[in-house]
């Protein structure tokens, strides 16, 4: 019951919230100069002015700004969110389709860099100094630095052109049908390189903050009065240290969902994956509103989604927070 | 560094010369040891989708890569450019150019088992090509009636005459058929169809998976015999061009059309003998990359001012260092390989002269002020391509050079059409002129005065010159070809002398295949056209 209660008064905070953003973003495409029509133009390669007023017309965009935007907020009441013209049908079934994908990238590599980081910071704060601590933070240093898109094609250059061990893109194989367990494994092992590539530059920055924590909570008193109780070290670590160490992890996880969300493009566009980052991408390139309105609204349900669970895991690692809550 | 590039120039060009005489004495002999073998999967790259994949109502590349395999239009060009019947048998002209009269292909089939006739096509003609088609609404815009004596005859009656070359090379773009039945009701831009195309053509739409690819199947009812060879094709949508290059170094692409990988995987690939990486195959997706003036800025108005840019940009040197092998000098809006209409590169030219753009621009009275600065220019260059990009830095560059300091505004592809054709807030902008392998399907439009505001790719510059305008007018209706031919010839020299667009590199779209494929690249339009020839080797 409490737990609804959170939920609700969660969701009531977020929705004004929501409907900001919704607007912004629709005054924000305003400015940019073309609409969609110039941009089919664009891709069609030319039409004559007649074609283009008949297209206007056709999105409904020969409607003053305020009525298209009354209109579309007036459909989201509801529930609607209106067509795509890019895709020519209702956006909600554009957007479920593209759905599946991003958010399997985005568990993949959130939890990817979570448990590796994790390890790995735990790791490196035990021999800090030591060469287990300057190797991993070299290597995370480097991650960190390097651009996602390049990792990704180098990963496609050594692990599917030279190796062969991995598809270089795509979420399945056209060529066979599959069904069952093999349809699973076909689409994770398309995800191998994709995850880790998302993945990497997130596990740079968890490894660093279990890193730094993991130090902090060392040197408080009560891990000193657990040693002196005469516990061994690996239970002071994974009882003790470990649990309040982590707070700041779980922290950083609601906060990087939606950097996720949006550093997911790179990586759809480089592993040809049909997620929602390029969906996002696509419909600001042809001023698709409708379309980018209905991801903006999803991503902002996703991140409020995830930041709802992280509170939950904040209240079962440190109870104190319930209390208060 | 200039050396080793000039040999390496000399070389190639002298393979290609040998290559060419090869090609002539024996055009077969590379596989002449090989029958065609039946079967295998080939897979495309398919670098940007379109909103729908019907030809008969909207004329792009990123169409007919898809459809032209799928639906036929009625004439397409064999591998000399000429006129080749698909749908029509033949055809003819009355001498007024005013009728136009198809015989049609019998016995052909739609996908969905119908048979195709007359009907298709007065439909199609006068409901799409008319009405919807880009460029198709002003090639048709005299058309009055398409009449159907019977089901394999269509009557073409025009208003004005039409002359019969130019319709014969427009149609293989702007001739694709589409089905009556599957049309005549409702509105045709939201017909379902359109994303599930049916056709007559050798291969038949089986699905598409948004953002992931497009699959069609081997039509065993083809009209011609023994065709098509392949089982079915697969089109994989990769919107990251390195990430193309990878997956066809991977096996997994056999074909990126359309110059769709980068010019340095291009440059890279066309060294690996898994590949072939060449223009041929293209000849007719000709394009020139252009300078457009924006005659409302009064220093850009005087025509001694756009000499001196031009004399100012050293285009061979940009050519030789940044495009490489894959472009060439351009002499005007007609390029070189439209071998109809190409008057020869003996029209009014820039060359490079820096001293000469310095002195043009003291006469025309804009001298060098403190600094050295005469004035400054916005310019606008288009987003289609690597090379518009590298060449809007070099005008640049080149143009600071004679004292005009150049701001670059880039946009995306809808906020630079609406910038420079709608609401006209540039001074320079540039991007590509597509030639299609007639001057009057989308050239003259460049330069011809009158285009609705927002037409892009038209004469949106504030110019206007009645001589030009008549020479246009008369072109578009001459009947007899030679005649169209000297008119042509007559308006570059106009157009090059008045220099309202610079069109100074010809360009045309580098095909990367595998060198397994065999009967590839072997007509002007190759990748837009049915394939039905193509096949695999082991």
């Amino acid at each position: 019951m409490r737990i609804l209660t959170l939920a609700g008064r969660r969701l009531a905070a977020s929705i004004p919230t929501l409907i900001l953003i919704l607007i912004g973003v629709f005054l924000l495409l305003q400015f940019a100069p073309g609409d969609t029509v110039d941009a089919m133009m664009a891709q069609m390669g030319g039409g004559d002015a007649a074609t283009a007023r008949e297209l206007r017309k056709f999105y409904g965009l020969d409607l003053s700004i305020p009525a298209q935007l009354g209109n579309y907020l007036w459909r989201l009441v509801r529930l609607d969110l209106g067509f795509s013209s890019i895709y020519g049908k209702p956006v909600a079934s554009v957007i479920l389709e593209r759905l599946p994908p991003t958010i399997l990238l985005m568990t993949a590599s959130l939890s990817f860099a979570f448990f590796f980081g994790l390890v790995f910071g735990v790791i490196a704060a035990r021999g800090v100094n030591r060469w287990p601590d300057t190797l991993i933070s070299t290597l995370g240093l480097i991650f960190y630095a390097t651009p996602s898109f390049w990792f990704g094609l180098m990963a496609i250059v050594v692990f599917s052109v030279y190796l062969q061990w991995l598809p270089p893109g795509g979420f399945e194989d056209i060529g066979a049908v599959r069904t069952g367990i093999w349809r699973v494994l076909d689409i994770a092992s398309h995800l191998v390189l994709p995850t880790l590539t998302l993945g990497l530059i997130f596990l740079a920055i968890y490894l660093r903050i279990m890193r730094a924590s993991m130090l902090e909570v060392l040197n408080l008193d009560y891990v000193r009065t657990a040693r002196a109780k005469g516990l061994d070290e690996t239970r002071v670590v994974t009882r003790h240290v470990l649990r309040n160490a982590l707070l700041p992890m779980v922290t950083l996880i609601g906060l990087q969902a939606g950097t996720m969300l949006g550093g997911s493009v790179v990586v759809e566009s480089v592993f040809s994956l049909p997620g929602l980052g390029r969906l996002a991408y696509e419909s600001v390139v042809q001023r698709d509103l409708n379309t980018l309105l209905g991801i903006v609204f999803v991503s902002a349900l996703l991140v409020i989604t995830v930041n709802f669970v992280v509170d939950l895991i904040y209240a079962r690692l440190d109870p104190r927070i319930t209390a208060e809550g | 560094m200039d050396l080793t590039r000039l040999e390496i120039n000399r070389r190639t060009a002298l393979l290609t010369s040998a290559a060419i005489a090869a090609n002539v004495i024996n055009p077969m002999r590379a596989f002449a040891q090989e029958t065609p073998r039946k079967g295998g999967v080939f897979t495309v790259h398919y670098a940007a989708e379109q909103r729908q994949l019907n030809p008969s109502i909207q004329a792009s590349t990123g169409v007919y890569i898809i459809s032209g395999k799928i639906q036929e239009n009625l004439v397409d060009l064999d591998a000399n450019g000429q006129p080749v019947g698909v749908l029509a048998e033949s055809w003819e002209a009355t001498p007024d150019g005013k009728t136009v009269t198809f015989k049609l292909r019998q016995g052909v089939t739609w996908h969905d088992g119908k048979p195709f006739t007359s009907a298709d096509v007065e439909f199609t003609a006068m409901n799409m090509w008319k009405k919807i088609l880009n460029y198709g609404s002003t090639l048709q815009l005299f058309l009055t009636a398409v009449e159907t004596p019977d089901a394999h005859t269509a009557v073409f009656k025009y208003e004005r005459p039409m002359p019969l070359n130019l319709l014969l090379r427009a149609l293989p773009d702007l001739g694709y058929v589409s089905a009556k039945h599957l049309y005549e009701s409702g509105d045709i831009r939201q017909n379902p169809t359109n994303l599930a195309p049916v056709g007559t053509g050798p291969f038949k739409f089986v699905k598409y998976e948004r953002g992931q690819y497009i699959i069609a199947d081997r039509n065993e009812n083809y009209w011609r015999p023994n065709a098509p060879y392949l089982d079915r094709i697969v089109w994989k949508v990769i919107t990251d061009r390195a990430a193309a290059a990878a997956q066809m170094e991977a096996g997994e692409l056999h074909y990126a059309p359309f110059s769709s990988l980068t010019l340095s995987d291009l440059a890279r690939l066309g060294k690996d003998k898994r590949f072939i990486v060449s223009t041929k195959g293209n000849e007719g997706n000709a394009r020139t990359n252009t300078l457009e003036f924006n005659f409302r800025r009064k220093e850009l108005s005087d025509i001694k001012v756009r000499r001196a840019i031009a004399h100012a940009i050293n285009v061979p040197f940009f050519i030789d260092n940044f495009l490489g092998d894959f472009a060439k000098l351009g002499t005007g809006p007609i390029p070189s390989t439209s071998t109809d209409f190409y008057p020869g590169p003996d029209t009014p030219q820039y060359p490079y002269d820096k001293a000469k753009a310095a002195a043009l621009l003291d006469e025309a009275g804009f001298k060098a002020g403190r600094g050295g600065t005469r004035f400054s220019l916005k310019l606008l260059p288009a987003p289609w391509g690597e090379d518009i990009s590298l060449w809007s830095t070099f005008i640049q560059q080149s143009l600071g050079e004679v004292g005009i300091p150049v701001e670059i505004v880039r946009n995306d592809g809808g906020g630079f059409l609406k910038q420079v054709y709608d609401e006209h807030a540039f001074d320079l902008a540039t991007g590509w002129h597509q030639y299609r392998n007639d001057p009057a399907v989308s050239t003259t439009v460049w330069y011809r005065s009158g285009q609705p505001k927002g037409a892009p790719w038209t004469n949106q510059w504030g110019w206007e010159d009645k001589n030009v305008d008549k020479t246009i007018d008369d072109a578009a209706t001459e009947v007899d070809p030679a005649k169209r031919k000297a008119l042509y010839a007559q308006f570059v020299k106009e157009v090059n002398t008045e220099l309202p667009v610079w069109m100074p590199i010809e360009q045309i779209f580098v095909t990367t295949i595998t060198a397994k494929a065999r009967n590839h690249s072997n007509t002007p339009r190759w990748g837009s056209t049915s394939w039905h020839d193509l096949w695999l080797s082991a």
